[in-house]
């Protein structure tokens, strides 16, 4: 139920039976499935999950403290929606879309109280509305009607809702209104204002969903250069705590080129959203240097919020993903983590005393998951523009163990996995993403891009890289029995080359300016410096070199420092030569 | 307010008793033995006509002609100033011997969530005086840092430490003693002895007058200690953010907690998560770490660091694994590292403080922190890697870098990380000293370190004594 719609009780009012945590049942109330209610004296919000007979199950949003049996339980009659309209960027939600601003002034504490209501966007502030069809003109559902400018970055589209009929408009608005005031008439009757409602559950229609073909360039090598994400493209990051997923999931959010970015902190940490909060206004979203608030939206429920409102918030989050779709824009979602998802849908199940799946999880875990994910892609929209959402779900493995229920359900529907490593977080190895497990489904079909937009011969590139961490790999194990000296010199110095790989070209500092974002034009330019020192050495080697020699030239250590460059063209190109020319002097 | 005799079931440590009038969930019970005596409980699920109570202090004595009386209300805690320097048991009791506690203030103990909006990121760097956290996982005020450890492994040592040692050093001298820590003190669960370790450490120090302690001792109820640490953040809580401290909270020993949690959970019948663990243990642990941070415009902080021991030191244990998922980070402690006799035995590896990045710095610590520690984090990384080679095929298989490599993981552990549960090092002496190991490699070798950094700390005479001293030895 949308918190900006009068709450008139359409239904008869029940009373609670008992309470548990956050789970109460209640009788006599004539509720649908997912009917949004409101809950005792204090009127905390609540979902409705189960109706057995006359007693129907509620999960409770809210802390449910001194509730006791027999307060009233009121039916909203609609399931849970979001309200959508011009406001969402620039704002900070908890899981039902309550923007957390206006809590704290109306609460007047620093501290969640429970019981308050705000709407989803401001409805009494007013947007310039600019109109894009006349009186006369024929819409659809899905069709703009309109256009705000919502920040500096973003022009709102007014659509016309996709439950609407459509028809001739009858009239049309120019000016300054609010949310709630119409700003086209159709001849049916229907009037279209800037702000819609959706059910969160359910995703929003579209024409069709299309092969992704472009990447999200996320500024990240080891991503581009090596796992890329396509637009519309479904990523998982699992790691162990303490690998990063975090941190990457912040870099994406700062720094991929998506026109929106939707950041859902699910059942993660308080000072973490307070990071974001504080961070990104601050940061210039490098497509065009306007404030990154500009462009996104923030979801945070952190873990000691509610638990209910945890399982609903990653839908709140793909809602306003979708809408913004609709567009046109391509939107990346970012749900950090999902693990905290599945386990909120673990309690409420094991609250109603569910059989439990596999550890304890709802037997319809698999099916949750992939009803999220689906909701991603590369669409055709009503209004026949093109959008995407991209989703980006972290995953926290208990115990760093990728057997494990949530991971392995994911696994099996998104192309892109970003396996984190303990291993290499401790060595200081960020961003820790392993190498060897990582994979990319979209390799192939976007390869066509970065050759046109980047370089010829971006794949093969990558292909050699790849090819050389393999060796590496393979390598170590050797090296771990018998020790580096023992290696015939080629292989020593393929094993010099992959330390260059990994310490100037898949390490990468997110808290160094130059070096945070990269450009793919930059991570080619790295590997192909690497490439070039490892074909110019081993011609060295040929020529008789000994490997100490051609380890020891001073030009070499500087590979790590291309990263660091705010000139890198310059470097990369004196860098090479010098390389080149250190190397052939040997010879 | 009514009085029940109608408890129909006692099992482990609840109480099922009917009700004719509706009970709020949480609410606080009392129930009287028939020999008198009384102990407190909290509703755990309401039902119409029947109600399942938790009892804090055992069930021991209870039968079903006890009267059960419902308070009307969630627990609290009384608040005030006052409380500094006093000493109370697992319930939140006075058990000093002092006055009489009139508090300012009752406060529920489950404490709301704040709202991330009204948080401030925590960034003000904690000076503790111990190398291995300032140095490589830098603790900030609002910073919830747990320490890991194992049974027999001197975590108490150094938590006292750096309750002892923790400043803020910008503030220093500024008077008012501004940058002293309030300490507040929750015990769960441990042996009578370690809690005089405490108190004799708290009185010898006169930390005591600026401390806050709860006691729930190893023969305490167990349910007691599901309570203790919410009364201890409740207290912390009302300190930092309406009285103007900065907080220092240590939890000890947070797999007590987590154990009581299973026993409740058990004798409710629950469905068991992972390894008999509740399935909610995640939220509700949260629910207590989460209670740390600062707020804008407020001067307060809570800063928490608890303590578990990892059962069998694995982390991948329940309790550490879903602790760490919450945590800023954990200070990880070794055994191999004790047996040693390294004081404290942090093994600075699997250890971290997510915070750390915005807390120091220039302004902050100083401008090479950062570089200093990333550079010494990977060497020790490549010398305790290469220690298993050396295993196999001996020092002098090893090339001269590898060598170095080996040496310098040795260095840090006996010169870096060793310093005893009495010295204070400043940040300077810490910084420097990683300078004189980081100075025993190459210059080449330090590619995690600035180029202007190096030339304005790196000891050349160190590299060329350490070159020497090889020679000799080659020789």
């Amino acid at each position: 139920m949308s918190q900006a719609s009068e709450t008139e009780t359409t239904d008869g009012t029940g009373r609670i039976k008992s309470v548990s945590g956050p789970v109460v049942t209640a009788v006599d109330l004539d509720a649908r499935m997912n009917d949004v209610v409101y809950v005792g004296d204090e009127g905390l919000m609540g979902e409705v999950i189960e109706i057995e007979g006359d007693v129907t199950t509620i999960q409770v949003y809210e802390e449910t403290s001194g509730i006791a049996p027999g307060e009233p339980v009121e039916n909203t009659g609609e399931p849970l929606t979001v309200d959508l309209g011009p406001g969402m960027l620039d704002a900070i939600y908890d899981g039902v879309q309550r923007p957390l601003d206006v809590l704290e002034e109306k609460m007047g504490s620093a501290f969640l109280d429970r019981g308050v209501d705000a709407p989803g966007i401001d409805l009494e502030k007013e947007w310039e509305f600019t109109p894009e069809v006349e009186a006369g003109d024929s819409v659809e559902p899905g069709d703009v009607v309109g256009v705000v400018p919502e920040t500096v970055t973003i022009d709102h589209k007014v659509m016309v809702p996709p439950d609407y009929e459509g028809g001739v408009v009858e009239s049309i608005e120019e000016g300054s209104f609010n949310v709630e005031e119409a700003v086209v008439t159709l001849e049916n009757g229907e009037e279209v204002t800037m702000r819609q409602e959706w059910p969160v559950r359910e995703k929003r229609p579209t024409v069709e969903k299309r092969t992704p073909r472009e990447p999200l360039v996320s500024g990240q090598r080891i991503l581009d250069g090596l796992f890329p994400i396509a637009k519309g493209g479904t990523a998982a990051i699992p790691g162990p705590f303490g690998s990063g997923k975090t941190v990457t999931q912040h870099s994406l959010a700062k720094f991929a080129d998506a026109d929106i970015v939707v950041y859902v902190g699910c059942g993660e940490r308080g000072n973490e959203m307070t990071e974001v909060i504080e961070d990104f206004p601050e940061l210039e979203d490098p497509k065009n240097g306007n404030s990154l608030m500009a462009r996104t939206s923030l979801i945070a429920n952190t873990s000691n919020m509610p638990v209910a409102a945890r399982e609903s918030c990653v839908y709140t989050g793909i809602t306003i993903a979708e809408y913004y779709r609709d567009m046109g824009y391509d939107v990346a979602l970012m749900a950090d983590s999902t693990s905290r998802w599945a386990e909120a849908m673990r309690e409420i199940s094991s609250r109603l005393e569910e059989m439990p799946g596999e550890e304890g999880y709802p037997a319809y875990l698999a099916a949750r998951l992939a009803e999220f994910y689906e909701r991603a892609g590369y669409f055709e929209n009503l209004n026949g523009t093109e959008g995407s959402v991209s989703a980006i779900g972290a995953v926290s493995p208990p115990g760093g163990d990728f057997s494990e229920p949530v991971t392995q359900n994911t696994l099996r529907i998104v192309k892109t996995f970003w396996a984190l490593d303990a291993d290499l977080a401790e060595r200081r190895h960020f961003p820790a993403i392993n190498w060897n497990e990582s994979y990319s489904l979209y390799q192939e079909q976007l390869d066509p891009w970065f050759q046109e937009n980047v370089a010829e011969d971006w794949s093969e590139r990558r292909q050699w890289a790849v090819d050389t961490l393999d060796e590496e790999g393979e390598l170590q194990e050797i090296v771990q029995l018998v020790g580096k000296d023992a290696l015939p010199e080629d292989q020593q110095l393929t094993l010099e080359v992959a330390r260059y790989l990994r310490e100037g070209y898949l390490q990468q500092n997110a808290f160094i300016d130059v070096d945070m974002y990269c450009p793919p034009e930059k991570t080619y330019a790295i590997l192909s410096t690497i490439q070039t020192y490892n074909d110019e050495a081993f011609d060295a080697l040929d020529a008789g070199v000994p490997i100490e020699d051609i380890t020891a030239i001073d030009a070499a250590p500087k590979l790590n420092r291309i990263a660091t460059q705010e000139d890198w063209e310059t470097y990369v190109a004196e860098l090479k030569e010098e390389l080149t020319e250190q190397l052939r002097s040997l010879y | 307010m009514k009085e029940y005799k109608t408890i129909t079931e006692v099992s482990g440590p609840l109480v099922y008793a009917e009700v004719d009038e509706p009970i709020g969930y949480d609410e606080i019970v009392e129930i009287e033995t028939p020999s008198g005596e009384t102990k407190r409980g909290q509703v755990l699920e309401s039902e119409e006509g029947i109600v399942a109570i938790q009892v804090f202090e055992g069930t021991t004595g209870i039968d079903r002609n006890a009267s059960v009386r419902f308070l009307g209300e969630t627990l609290k805690m009384p608040v005030t100033e006052d409380l500094l320097g006093r000493v109370l048991d697992g319930s939140g009791n006075p058990i000093d011997g002092g006055p009489e506690i009139v508090p300012d203030e009752r406060r529920d103990i489950v404490g709301a969530a704040i709202n991330p909006y009204s948080r401030e990121y925590p960034e003000d760097f904690i000076q503790t005086g111990v190398s291995a956290i300032d140095g490589m996982n830098t603790l900030v005020r609002g910073q919830k840092l747990p320490i890991f450890s194992g049974s027999g492994l001197p975590h108490n040592d150094l938590a006292l430490q750096i309750a002892r040692q923790a400043t803020v050093p910008e503030e220093e001298g500024e008077g008012d003693d501004g940058s002293e820590f309030a300490v507040i003190f929750g015990a769960m669960g441990i042996t009578q002895e370690e809690a005089n370790e405490f108190m004799e450490d708290f009185e010898r120090t006169g930390a005591l007058e600026r401390s806050v302690v709860f006691m729930n001792l190893a023969d305490d109820p167990a349910v007691e200690r599901t309570v203790t640490p919410r009364l201890a953040l409740t207290t912390a809580e009302y300190l930092a953010f309406d009285k103007g401290y900065h907080v220092l909270v240590v939890l000890t020993d947070m797999t007590n907690y987590c154990e009581a949690l299973r026993e409740i959970g058990a004798a409710r019948e629950e469905v068991p998560g992972r390894r008999g663990y509740p399935g909610y243990m995640y939220t509700d642990l949260a629910q207590l770490y989460e209670r740390a941070g600062r707020l804008k415009d407020r001067d307060g902080s809570v800063t928490q660091i608890p303590i578990l021991t990892m059962p069998g030191d694995d982390d991948t244990h329940p309790i550490p694994d879903l602790t760490g998922y919450i945590t800023e980070g954990q200070i990880m402690m070794d055994r191999p590292l004790h047996s040693q006799g390294v004081q404290p035995p942090v093994n600075v590896l699997p250890s971290l403080s997510r915070l750390m990045d915005d807390g120091i710095g220039e302004g902050l610590t100083r401008a090479d922190h950062a570089d200093v520690s990333d550079q010494m984090y990977a060497a020790y990384a490549e010398g305790e890697d290469l220690r298993d080679l050396v295993n196999i095929v001996g020092r002098e298989a090893l090339s001269e870098r590898d060598n170095k490599y080996l040496d310098f993981a040795d260095a840090f552990e006996s010169q870096f990380v060793e310093q005893g549960f009495d010295t204070d090092r400043t940040i300077d002496e810490t910084l420097e000293l990683g300078w004189d190991l980081l100075s025993t490699l190459p210059k080449t070798e330090l590619n995690r370190v600035d180029e202007e950094l190096i030339e304005e700390h790196y000891r050349e005479d160190a590299a060329a004594a350490g070159d020497e001293a090889e020679e000799v030895s080659a020789d």
